[in-house]
């Protein structure tokens, strides 16, 4: 009796064997290797190529307008989508009626379609006016001049964005309990003034994730501004290849830029999600700055958190 | 006698076709505590939430300090009043929610800060001043820094008090401050209660601690099928009930 009493504390445990891991492991490590050798032995690669048109100026330059074109459909889109979250919230069945018409018809056609709907615009209005609905016109510009490709591609993009904004913008206030717009409410806040004081701050746990998502949606779906004939960075690489013939490497250049630029919004992200985390329960206990770079790293895909 | 903090005259209010309320009538005297009880579904946190108009009512009339609440009587209508109307009237009537209602994003002081900056436009070092007072009258002073996630329900509750002072209202609602809470925590939100009504606030408190009202109330309501059955001093309404309804529901629940 005694004996069975003392061994039960000191009995060491014995971790279960998991043969089938490790071979699952020596598979994916042999098939890893043969990535890896391919990459370097396949001279069609060119990695020489690809390297030195990595920084040209041609491939900056059109970098630079991906860029710009991604931030800026991204605001519009952010912003008309919360306008339309907002409209489709509404009491007033006109206004969700149309805020629900918006996103049916701008998620329901192809983005590629809208582009070249915004880049042949003039064919269907050839002058744009300015002037009083149904009355005088002040003045007016050719739609030609005025929707350059530039902006047929913010229109294009920004505008099917919002659609989607809009219902991403809807599921974070919905996600808000309604006891938070009534505590406001209770203090003499006006709904504007919940909406942006209490409620959408805490909308925003719910919102961001998702947003990045689109924003790196967004910066790949700026290469179909190609169809426009506007030099973002894969028509820039097209251009080139079309001179040179280096199809392959200059796809690969493109391609490690893109990678690149989604890596820095995935870190962009997980700041912003964790300011928007104030408050609840997981970043209570580890508000000190130094442990996020810890965390970020443990939420990389691959490692455990 | 002096002009009734709170009068109800024939409140009524649906829920589609549901009836909650067939014509509440009361009165609230300045500085008096007012228990209402009764079953639920009687229609007594409704009627509170008229108060406020956090629900609108469909007939009758509610005065707040002698203001019609939620209305306006013009030319022999109630003209509804716009939603800034309303929340002016909102900022004497101090809430305090049975969830607590807290905002999870802003710590204790910020919670009690925000609205008498962002609606009364207090200084921040003014409201903040205020805010630390009220805290560390409900015994929270350590902890104005932490989120309400980090705080316990009584502890949260303390702060939603502190929070609905802030805006230094002339009338609080209770809609059953203590029934979301651990039994070992209500005690604690019962004596800040306490503490208020000693201090002559006015107040209305919608509550199942029979306790509470017999004590601290100066009158208590009992409620059923959305009328007031029988009101009266706590002595005579809890412990002498007049009506058979009242009875039955007082043995159910002491």
């Amino acid at each position: 009796m005694t004996q069975a009493a003392e061994s039960v504390e000191s009995m060491p445990t014995v971790r279960r064997r998991q043969p089938g891991r490790w071979v699952a492991a020596a598979v994916v490590c042999v098939l890893l290797a043969m990535l890896v050798n391919t990459f370097v032995t396949n001279e069609r690669f060119q990695w020489d190529v690809v390297f030195d048109w990595f920084t040209s100026d041609r491939i900056l330059a059109g970098l630079g307008r991906t860029i710009q074109l991604t931030v800026i459909s991204m605001l519009i889109g952010i912003v008309l989508g919360l306008v339309l979250a907002v409209m489709r919230l509404s009491d007033n069945p006109l206004l969700s009626g149309v805020a629900w018409a918006y996103i049916w018809l701008f998620r329901g056609t192809p983005v590629f379609v809208q582009l070249l709907f915004w880049g042949f615009i003039s064919a269907l209005y050839p002058r744009l006016s300015l002037g009083v609905p149904f009355g005088p016109e002040f003045t007016s510009f050719s739609a030609n001049e005025l929707i350059s490709p530039f902006v047929a591609a913010i229109l294009g993009l920004g505008l099917n964005e919002a659609a989607y904004m809009a219902e991403i913008a809807r599921a974070g206030i919905l996600s808000v309990d309604r006891g938070q717009a009534e505590a406001a409410q209770a203090l003499g806040m006006t709904r504007g003034l919940a909406l942006r004081r209490i409620v959408l701050p805490q909308a925003m746990r719910v919102i961001v994730p998702p947003t990045g998502n689109q924003a790196i949606g967004m910066l790949k779906t700026t290469s179909l501004v190609a169809v426009l004939a506007y030099p973002e960075l894969l028509y820039s690489a097209q251009l080139i290849y079309s001179a040179n013939y280096q199809t392959i490497p200059l796809l690969i250049t493109a391609s490690l830029w893109y990678l690149l630029i989604t890596s820095v919004l995935s870190v962009g992200q997980f700041f912003v999600e964790r300011h928007f985390a104030r408050g609840s329960v997981i970043s209570a206990g580890a508000t000190d700055r130094r442990g996020s770079l810890r965390r970020l790293a443990a939420r990389l895909p691959g490692r455990r958190p | 006698m002096a002009q009734p903090m709170v009068k109800a005259v024939q409140v009524h209010k649906s829920f589609g076709r549901v009836k909650v309320l067939n014509g509440v009538d009361l009165e609230v005297a300045p500085r008096e505590v007012l228990c209402i009880v009764g079953p639920s579904g009687s229609g007594k946190s409704t009627f509170l939430r008229c108060i406020n108009h956090l629900e609108k009512i469909d007939a009758g009339q509610l005065f707040v300090d002698g203001e019609l609440v939620g209305y306006a009587r013009r030319g022999g209508k109630m003209h509804e009043l716009g939603e800034r109307a309303v929340a002016e009237q909102r900022k004497n009537i101090g809430m305090v929610f049975q969830r607590f209602n807290l905002f999870p994003h802003m710590t204790a002081l910020e919670n009690v800060m925000e609205a008498p900056v962002r609606v009364r436009g207090e200084s921040r070092a003014t409201a903040r001043e205020h805010a630390v007072k009220l805290l560390d009258q409900v015994g929270l002073s350590a902890r104005r820094d932490m989120y309400p996630a980090q705080l316990s329900g009584g502890q949260q509750q303390r702060v939603a008090i502190a929070r609905a002072l802030a805006m230094r209202p002339k009338l609080m609602l209770f809609d059953e401050p203590t029934s979301a809470l651990d039994p070992e925590l209500v005690g604690e939100v019962l004596d800040v209660m306490r503490s208020l009504a000693e201090d002559g606030m006015t107040m209305v408190v919608v509550t199942h601690e029979m306790g509470f009202a017999r004590e601290v109330g100066d009158a208590v309501v009992f409620m059923d099928g959305g009328v007031v059955v029988e009101s009266g001093h706590p002595r005579d309404v809890l412990v002498n009930p007049r009506h058979a309804r009242t009875a039955a529901f007082l043995s159910k629940v002491l």
